[in-house]
């Protein structure tokens, strides 16, 4: 059974039963799930969570959803990695990276998509939509198939060839709007008034967005069941960092983990800023704008949740950094040559954003910080492609070889370089 | 700019009746001009303003529109074209 009691409004803080709509119909404010906390502080445990599944459905206690229909992928319970050498670049000692990049999507999408489909099919829904230009768009049709739901698809007729594979494969009806991104907006709007379908990030918006606090709710464990000093986290609506800070605090009030006062801070591209530019202005007043970035994914002009995000960049004493694109493409490589990791742009946001913050001194060099990195650079290998280093073009012979590598600066030793792993039989 | 709305159709004396909940920005050009007023004037719309926060220098009001769809859709045009920005109260669908 699930610990989810009712919808509040998070303006005005009506109630409403817990079926499908996102608005409220007094103020038109958002609506949040409510939990019975005290019934769930009795029943939860860190040994009960630690016996569930390596998925976000381990952490079932917290999500809005009945057990018996999951529709579950595989989606969660990412690598937390220590980052050393990547700490050491940046100055900080006690570096984390959360990679969402290793999702059945490659994208943190697939913790929300996994909540949505479940509720979907609660709610008895045979169609599930969404409009994405990218990592939403997979995580929809693939746990559409896995649900043996109908799945719409809503995309740009400007989106690449490539961007399409990755939802395609999985039998979705993608339908590709022409006209701008407003257009597609307003669209959306109209169908799903019109059609009894499961839009995610519309009508079942609030179920949802709390697929985010699983990355929160892992963090913690596996840090030992400790909270973070510091996150890090990439902005587009502003959800996923407002839920990031819910799944903390909810540990903390259920005694899982000790009090906890992590700073959470938020980055943006440049070319779609809205949630720093307002922080920069010291208002909670967000100017809508449009996109022009290469983070595509995170390119949200009119952010749902951007007053939220604000609010809790405010409390938890976090910040907000905008990074230029040239910065995002740095950042992106920077992890992968550190650590191994080849990021999206959104994480390339992230981990620019970091750096900025820590050569600012605004994250302390002994803070615990976790970065979250959310989703593959394999989904967008067009914002390094010119920036990679050349391939050294050789003739099949030792000697072109030996004189490419020369040219190259580099020197290699003749004969086996290490004796490791051997005369140990 | 193009026009976002959310139609809930109704017939009334054979009118094709429709609300539509939307989210008007402001920018500081603007704050002095009786915008919603003039709307309201101009064309046959009932407006219902349930949120809004305006300061001296900005301002946005999320309110309701009901009237004859064709008459919503002229009249958040006539809106836009004063250069006001209007949005779906949920902000933007299209994700990555």
């Amino acid at each position: 059974m699930s610990y989810a009691s009712h919808l509040r409004c998070k303006e005005c803080g009506r109630c409403y039963p817990l079926n499908p709509v996102h608005v409220c119909e007094f103020c038109f404010g958002p609506l949040e799930i409510d939990y019975d906390y005290q019934a769930l502080g009795r029943h939860i445990s860190r040994q009960r969570i630690e016996r569930g599944p390596l998925t976000v459905w381990r952490y079932s206690d917290f999500l809005p959803c009945d057990r018996q229909q999951v529709v579950d992928i595989g989606a969660g319970f990412t690598p937390l990695l220590r980052a050393q050498n990547l700490g050491e670049a940046l100055g900080l000692r006690q570096l984390y990276i959360k990679n969402d990049c290793a999702n059945p999507t490659w994208s943190f999408k697939d913790r929300v998509v996994t909540v949505a489909a479940t509720k979907a099919l609660e709610f008895g829904f045979d169609t599930m939509a969404c409009a994405s230009t990218g990592n939403l768009a997979n995580a929809v049709a693939a746990h559409a198939a896995k649900a043996g739901l109908r799945a719409l698809v809503f995309i740009p007729a400007d989106l690449e060839q490539g961007k399409i594979v990755g939802s395609a494969i999985y039998g979705p009806t993608l339908v590709a709007v022409k006209g701008s991104y407003d257009d597609a907006n307003r669209l959306c709007s109209e169908l799903v008034e019109k059609y009894s379908w499961a839009f995610v990030n519309i009508n079942i918006r609030p179920y949802y967005a709390e697929g985010s606090k699983t990355l929160a709710y892992e963090v913690l464990e596996q840090l030992g069941w400790r909270a973070p000093d510091h996150c890090i986290v990439p902005m587009a609506s502003g959800s996923l960092l407002t839920k990031v800070w819910r799944g903390i605090k909810e540990m903390a009030w259920l005694g899982l983990v000790d009090w906890a006062h992590t700073r959470m801070s938020g980055a943006q591209a440049k070319g779609c800023s809205p949630i720093v530019e307002a922080w920069e202005r010291q208002s909670f007043n967000i100017r809508p704008v449009r996109p022009n970035t290469i983070a595509k994914s995170l390119a949200i002009g009119n952010p749902a949740d951007g007053y939220y995000a604000l609010k809790v960049l405010a409390d938890s004493g976090g910040v907000a950094v905008a990074v230029s694109d040239d910065e995002v493409v740095e950042g992106i490589m920077l992890l992968a040559e550190t650590e191994g990791i080849f990021t999206e742009t959104a994480g390339g946001v992230v981990i620019a954003g970091l750096r900025r913050l820590a050569a600012e001194g605004r994250i302390r060099p002994d803070e615990l910080v976790v970065a979250f990195i959310t989703g593959s650079g394999l989904k967008t290998q067009e914002a390094v492609l010119d920036r990679l280093a050349p391939r050294l073009e050789i003739e099949p012979h030792l000697a072109s070889f030996e004189e490419a590598i020369a040219e190259h600066g580099e020197t290699v030793a003749a004969g086996r370089q290490s004796s490791r792993g051997e005369g140990h039989g | 700019m193009e026009r976002l709305w959310l139609p809930v159709g109704r017939v009334v004396e054979e009118r094709v009746m429709a609300k539509q909940r939307v989210k008007f920005t402001f920018p500081t050009e603007l704050i002095k001009e009786p915008v919603i007023w003039k709307l309201c004037k101009q064309f046959d719309l009932v407006t219902n303003i349930r949120r809004a926060d305006v300061t001296e220098d900005r301002g946005w009001v999320i309110l309701e529109l009901e009237g004859e769809m064709e008459e919503i859709e002229r009249g958040v045009q006539w809106v836009m074209d004063q250069g006001v920005r209007v949005d779906p109260v949920a902000g933007d669908i299209v994700e990555g």
